[in-house]
Formats: structure tokens, sequence, C-alpha cells
């Protein structure tokens, strides 16, 4: 009989788990020999008659009637078994936002998508953005049944801490379900509608779709952010207005931070789903598709991702103006050193999106006189990175630390602080945005009239955009701290007008250009690929920590300042401890977000025949 | 700067700019040259947690571009490969097959090989403060106070200074044998304390924090520290037990004063 390959394949696991039960049952058996085991009694019958039987009875009587008289008492807190409430909570409510994240950023980027090729004309990305919102029914379920899962967890496992959130926040959840049925209005008329209506009524519907999905993540964000920085109760917890509790200091600035966030989340999955077929595929065709996708993605999550730390920094200003203690906390105390892990994976970030680029340039026809600038950025990326990543306080051993001569290196030190690392990271988005401005080029030369003034004019504004870069962070060492924190809006606004002007100059200056090679897709090594798994794994992993960070930053507080966690839990865990939950957390999202991709996968198979193998 | 180091470091860069050398003997040679510059060219050492970081990270980037394209990927694999299957190179290929877990054995001795040392600490500079501490039953609030003395800087000059010279005196009576003369972290017992007391000429220090804070590790010093982010294992005393409230204010300006630093503004919120 011949066994087909599919059965084998199921075989193997179901194999496996018999195994393993079959080795935990011998074990046990073994074991179990070895124990203690009561000696033998003669039955009860046979024994003499005691007064033990009428005592049982007695006690078991009288256990009842307690039992009875019980009054009912409220539930602070009740334990989740093996890894405890917290972890519990953690996890679920992590993979909850991460698939909130998920179905709020594919719509976002479906809409951007779709309106290019509406504007373009060019339908592949009509099929773009279709292919990737296919993803969107099964997400969305998910997202429910997690946003219920916690609920449910939140209610079994902190009851009076839940009570009370609803007791401050009850008027926004009749407007948050009623904005969760216009979100499956707008998803489902969007997705099955596709191809149905005149494209700008379907973009009408991404927009709405879009629309309520915001919404409804602002009023989710108004309770977490409340239990951060409350505001509108009184010092004993009791409502004052409910405008000031929503419209708390840190409400807005995580709404940007997270809207713009999504986009980049959204960008890199479809990029590393991309990567994942195109390293399926069999033909050139699919390649040539799938790498073209993962460009897309990667784009867009990259352009998404640059003023990313600028939304970071004013919700960090607002931690601060809100409360100092919560400040040092996150920058200067426990939680510091996360945010040594965050350079670190955002340095990565950045050198990964470079090294995509310029990895891309070998799908281009003679983009080699374009590889030799690579070394230059390549240097300016590490010393950023390098500066970014410097800690203030530095791992030291005693020895270390008398040799340096204090706690902070008389060099390094001057590295670990705002100004250097502003400066630094102002710095990498210039060159990740010089890195993609000579990607642009490959392959095509400019043929305006006056290219070469364009092409010096911004080579100036970069260089111009650099010195206002350095001289403002130099400038920063000798203002006080307010005054530096004010600092960097100027270095922000001098970058973004850079890019924006760049651009501008850039659309005009290559308007009708003269090609000298083409672009072949799917003509690029397979590493490109694994680094956009790596772009969005470290996405992910970076939101899962950051978010740590935000919530675990109120310490033993459920609501900071108003309500105390009296739990067993209410402690800060290890750095190494939070970062393993985070790491299993993103693990098991991916292996769900795996199984939404296969479910979506489906729709392309062919129909299963009758005599067909398993 | 170490500059002779410096100098040798960036001289062999050069060598290799106008040298003709193929990519993996440039890759190594920057690999080394900045492991040499990060571990001898700077006077204060660089601690080692720093240089792994930092060597991580050259590390990478050195990888990222030999393999960033294709060119560049033939011309460092093509000596490799060469080196592997190449019969002229046997022997030399057994004697790194026998060099590499003998250089990591020759790193376990020498890491091991180390005088005895206190046990590593990764430790905060700045713990959390609690949002209001009390103080000889005195509630301060430290997230919304304020130096009581610091707005006669402008209002009353005179009277500041005479504040400032109070903490001075504080300062020279209890703190200088820990934090010295100059207020550099260098008094006369600092050789027999760990960690080392703060130094407030650091720029990186006394500006980063509000006077409130100061206040706070001042009154009630090592035992008063947080459990959270521990080990908090500091000899600073609990001043509030020998100093009054004044007293310790008036040294807080006085730390200022005389570094010629400014505390931190408290931050306004942009709603």
């Amino acid at each position: 009989m011949v066994v087909s390959r599919k059965l084998l394949f199921l075989l193997g696991p179901v194999a496996g788990i018999v195994m393993f039960i079959a080795v935990v049952w011998m074990a046990t058996v073994f074991v179990g020999r070895n124990e203690y085991k009561d000696p033998y009694r003669a039955p009860a019958a046979t024994a003499d008659s005691t007064p033990r039987a009428e005592g049982v009875a007695a006690e078991k009587d009288e256990a009842e009637k307690k039992a009875q008289e019980k009054p009912y008492a409220e539930a602070e807190y009740r334990r989740f078994p093996v890894v405890g409430s917290r972890v519990a909570i953690w996890a679920v409510a992590q993979l909850h936002l991460l698939f909130a994240a998920f179905v709020l950023a594919v719509p976002i980027f479906a809409f951007i998508i779709e309106a290019i090729g509406y504007k373009t004309g060019d339908p592949r990305y009509d099929r773009l953005a279709h292919e990737f919102s296919r993803l969107l029914s099964v997400s969305f379920s998910l997202t429910a049944t997690f946003g219920a899962f916690l609920t449910f967890m939140l209610i079994i496992l902190y009851p009076k801490f839940t009570n009370y959130l609803m007791s401050v926040f009850s008027p926004t959840f009749l407007p948050y379900v009623l904005l969760f049925f216009a979100e499956a209005f707008f998803l489902y008329t969007y997705y099955y509608g596709w191809g149905k209506f005149h494209p700008l009524v379907h973009l009408g519907l991404g927009l709405g779709l879009n629309v309520v999905g915001t919404g409804i993540m602002m009023i989710a964000n108004s309770w977490l952010t409340f239990m951060m920085s409350p505001s509108g109760v009184s010092s004993k917890g009791a409502l004052i207005s409910l405008t000031d509790a929503i419209y708390n200091y840190t409400w807005m600035p995580i709404n940007v931070h997270r809207f713009i966030a999504n986009i980049a989340f959204g960008g890199s999955i479809a990029a590393a789903y991309a990567a994942v077929k195109f390293l399926q595929a069999e033909t050139d065709e699919e390649r040539a598709h799938y790498d073209w996708m993962g460009y897309i993605g990667n784009f867009v999550a990259i352009s998404a991702f640059l003023p990313l730390p600028f939304a970071g920094y004013w919700l960090a200003k607002e931690i601060y103006a809100y409360s100092q203690t919560l400040g040092l906390t996150m920058m200067g105390g426990a939680f510091s050193w996360l945010f040594i892990i965050q350079a670190v994976l955002i340095g990565n970030l950045f050198l990964a999106a470079n090294y995509y680029l310029w990895l891309g340039m070998g799908r281009v026809e003679g983009a080699q006189p374009f590889q030799r600038f690579v070394k230059y950025l390549l240097a300016a990326i590490v010393l950023c990175f390098m500066i970014w990543a410097t800690p203030r306080s530095i791992i030291a051993t005693v020895s270390e630390v008398r040799a340096m001569g204090g706690s902070a290196h008389p060099v390094l030190g001057f590295l670990g602080v705002m100004s250097a690392k502003n400066t630094a990271v102002n710095i990498l988005i210039l060159t990740t945005f010089m890195s993609f401005l000579l990607y642009r080029r490959t392959g095509k030369v400019a043929s305006v009239t006056w290219a070469k003034t364009g092409h010096a004019l911004q080579l100036s504004i970069f260089a111009a955009a650099a010195f206002v870069v350095i001289f403002l962070g130099v400038y920063g060492y000798f203002v006080e701290a307010s005054v530096r924190i004010g600092l960097s809006v100027p270095q922000v606004g001098a970058v973004l007008l850079a890019m924006v002007s760049i651009t501008a100059i850039d659309i005009f200056l290559f308007r009708k250009p003269r090609n000298t090679g083409a672009v072949r897709w799917g003509r690029i090594p397979a590493i490109s690929q694994y680094v956009l798994i790596f772009i969005a794994v470290t996405f992910t992993w970076l939101m899962g920590l950051m978010g740590y960070v935000r919530s675990g930053l109120r310490q033993h507080w459920h609501v900071y300042g108003i309500i105390r966690d009296n739990s067993p839990d209410a402690f800060t865990p290890t750095l190494g401890f939070a970062t393993e939950v985070v790491s299993v957390t993103v693990l098991a999202f991916f292996l769900l977000i795996g199984f939404v991709f296969w479910i979506a996968s489906l729709h392309d198979r062919p129909d299963f025949e009758r005599g067909q193998s398993l | 700067m170490n500059i002779l180091v410096v100098l040798a470091v960036v001289a062999a860069f050069g060598l290799l700019r106008f040298g003709r050398v193929s990519l993996l003997v440039w890759a190594g040679a920057w690999w080394v040259g900045i492991y040499v510059l990060l571990r001898f060219g700077f006077t204060a050492p660089i601690p080692a947690s720093v240089v792994s970081l930092y060597m991580g990270i050259v590390s990478i980037a050195i990888l990222a571009y030999v393999s960033s394209s294709q060119e560049r990927r033939d011309e460092i694999s093509r000596p490799l490969v060469r080196f592997m299957t190449d019969k002229r190179y046997t022997a030399f290929l057994a004697a790194t097959v026998v060099a590499i877990p003998a250089l990591a054995a020759a790193n376990v001795y020498v890491q091991m090989n180390v005088p005895l040392q206190p046990p590593l600490f990764s430790r905060t500079v700045h713990p959390a403060s609690p949002s209001e501490i009390t103080v000889h039953d005195k509630k301060i609030d430290l997230d919304a106070g304020e130096n009581p003395f610091r707005h006669l800087e402008a209002s009353s000059p005179t009277e500041f200074r005479t504040h400032v010279e109070n903490g001075r005196k504080v300062y020279y009576r209890n703190c200088v044998f820990c934090h010295g003369d100059n207020l550099a972290g260098n008094g006369m017992f600092v050789h027999g304390l760990d960690p080392i007391p703060t130094n407030f000429t650091d720029k990186g220090t006394l500006p980063m924090l509000r006077e409130t804070f100061l206040f706070w590790r001042i009154a009630k010093g090592g035992p008063g520290l947080p459990e959270e982010g521990g080990p908090w294992d500091t000899a600073m005393p609990a001043w509030e037990k020998f100093l009054k409230e004044e007293e310790m204010w008036e040294a807080i300006l006085f730390l200022y004063d005389s570094t010629g630093q400014r505390p931190r503004a408290k931050e306004e919120a942009a709603k």
C-alpha cells in the first residue's frame, strides 16, 4: 500500500505525542513502585468499632454548617495556576494588542497601496492590497477572541480593580461596542466588495474602516493611559471628570505613537509575508511578484518608522511632565537598561533597512557605481548606532569603575545622555534616507537641464540638515535639561524639512529620466528575504518590550498613585524574566500569524476531489 | 586618549586605504583596529561590557558590508573556499581546525585567570524616588515641590548667597569626606567605598535631576532606597538624622552653585 506523504506528515507528530505519553506513563509506573504505600489494614467491618466514624460524621456536619453560614465576600484577586496572574494577563494582553495592531495596520497598509494603485493605474498595487486584505477576517476574529479572553481574565483575576475601571469608564463601553459593529461592517464590505464597486467608493469603505479602527484604538488607549497617568479623579479615585480621565497626559502621545507604529508594523508583516512566499516560490514570475511586494511592504514600514522615535520622545516628555518619579524610573532607574536593549534593536533595524536597500541595488542593471558609497553610509550608521547604544549607567567591575574615576566614563559619559542620542538618531534617519535616494538613482539618470544644480542643491540641504542636527546636539551640553529637551524639536524639524524638500526636488529631477538599466524583480539574494523577516520579528519584539516598559513603570500600582496593587505579583520582575515573557509571547504571535497566513492561502488551493490522495 | 595607539591604528587604516589588500584582510584588519582602539586607545579604559557591545555592532556591520553585493560576496568567499578546498593548504586547514578550539580554551583560561573581585552588579545611577516623603514630620512633595530657597535667586540675591554659604558650610562639615573637596567624588574615604560616591562635577548627573530628587537622596540616604532595581549597596547615610531640613536644601543650593550647573526644570505638559 502506498502511503501518501501528507499522511506520513500527520503520523509523525501523532506518533511523537503517543511516544511521549508512553514515556511519561512508564516513568510514573517505575517511580510509583518505590513510593511509600500504606501497610495492609483489616477491612473496617472486621476492626473493633471505635468512635472515629461518629467523629468524622460530626466534623462533616460542622463543616457543612459553617459553609452554609459563610457570608459572601468579594474577592480582590484570584490566582492563575503555575505562571501566576501577572504573567497570564501580560501574555494575553500582549497577544491581543499585537493582533489589534495587525488588524488596524492591514487596512491602513491596504488603503495606502490601493490609493497608490488608483492614482498610478498600476494593477499590481490593487492585487497586492487585495492579497493582503485576505488576512483581515481571520485576524479580526482572533483579535476579538483575545479581547474577550483578556476581559474574562481581568474579571477573574483582578475583579476589584476591573470593577473600578468599569466604574470610571462605563460611559465609553457602549460607543466602543458600537464602533466594533461599524468596524465589522466596513471590514467585511471592504474585503468582499473588492472590485464590485467604483474604486472611489471602495476607497471610501477603506477610509471608513481606518477611521473606525482608529476610534476603537483611541477609546482603548484612554483606559490604559489612565492607569499610567490618571487625571479627572480625586486622590481617593472618585470620578470628577470623565473628559479629563480620557484626555489624560499620555493619551494623545500614545494615540499618535501607536498609529504610526501600526503602519510600520503592518508594512513589516506584509514584507515578511512576501519574503516567506518568495522563498517558497517556484517560478520567476512568483519571485518577481513577491520581491516587489516585499520591497513595497518594507518601504511603507521604514517610511513610517522614521518619525516614530520623535513620537516616542513626545510620550516620554509627557511622562516626565506627569511625574518626575515615573520619568526617572523609566530613564534612570530600574527600566533604563531596557532602553539600551531598545537602542540595540532599533540600531539593528536601521542597519537591516539599509542593508536591504544595498542588496536591492543588485537587482538593477548598472548599479555598481553606487556601491562605492556603501562603506561611508555604513560608517555613519555604525557610529550613530554605537552612540545610541552607549549606556549612561555602565556595567563595570569595581576595578573598572576605579580606573574610570567614577560610575560614568569621562569620554563615553558624554554619549550616554540625550543630546548625543538625539543627534545620533537624527543622523541615522538622514543616512537611511540617503541610502533610499541612492537606491532610487540606480538604473536611471536625470535628464533635466538643471540636473547638476539639482543634485548640488540636494547635497547642500543634506549637509545643512546634518550641520543643524550636530550643532544643536553639541549646544545641548551647555544648557539645562528643559532647554535641551526643547532642542529636539528643531533637530527633528531640520531632518523632516530636509527629507520633504529633497524628495520634492527628486520628483522633478527624475520626472523623465534616461534609463540606464532595467529593474530585474526577483533577482535578489535569499538573504535579503531573511532580512525582511528579521525586521518584522524585531518590530514585534520591540512592541512587546516597550509595551512592558510603559505598563511596568507603574510598579506596585494598578492606577498610578491611586489604586495600589496588593496582589502577590506587585513587584518588578528582572529584565531577563521580562524579556523571556516578551519572547514567548512574540513566538506565540508568529505561530498564530503563520496560522492566519495558512488559512488565507487555502483560498488559492484547488478544490478537493474524490479519489484524490490525502 | 592614548595618542600613540590612536596614531598607530590610523596609520594602519591609511596603509589599508592605499595598499591593495583583499576584502577578507581589509575586513579582519578593520575589526582588529577598532578593537585595539576601544581597548587601548582611551586613557580611562572602557569597561569590558561596553567593548563587547561595540564590537558586536562592528561585527554585524562588517558582515553586512562584505555581503552587501554580489562582487563583495564573491571576493570574500573566494579565498575562504580556496583555503578549505585547495590541497596546498591542507596543513594550514588542519592547524586552523586545532587552533579554533585551542583559542576558545585559551580565552576561557584568560577569562578565569583574573584576580578575585567582588561580584559584578549592574546598577542604575538614578533610582526612582517616591512621589512624597516625610522628613522631620513634614510631608515633602517630590513631584510638585521646589527648593524653598530657589526663588530667592531672582527676588533677593543677597539672601540667596547667604543660603549658598550656609550650604557650603554644611557640605564641608559633612559631605567632603566622601564626595571630596572639589566635589568630584574623590574624598579621603573613597578607597573604602564601593560603589564610589557621586561625582557632582559630572555634567551628566546634577543637571539631569530636580532638586527634590537630591533632597530625597540626601534625607533618606542608602537606607531609604527603593527595593526595585537593587542592589543598592551604598554607604550614603540618611542625613535627616543629622541635619535640619533647611540645611539639606542649602547644601543642594551649594552643589549647583559650586559646580556652575542648573537643576532640571519641571516639565510642562503639552496638553
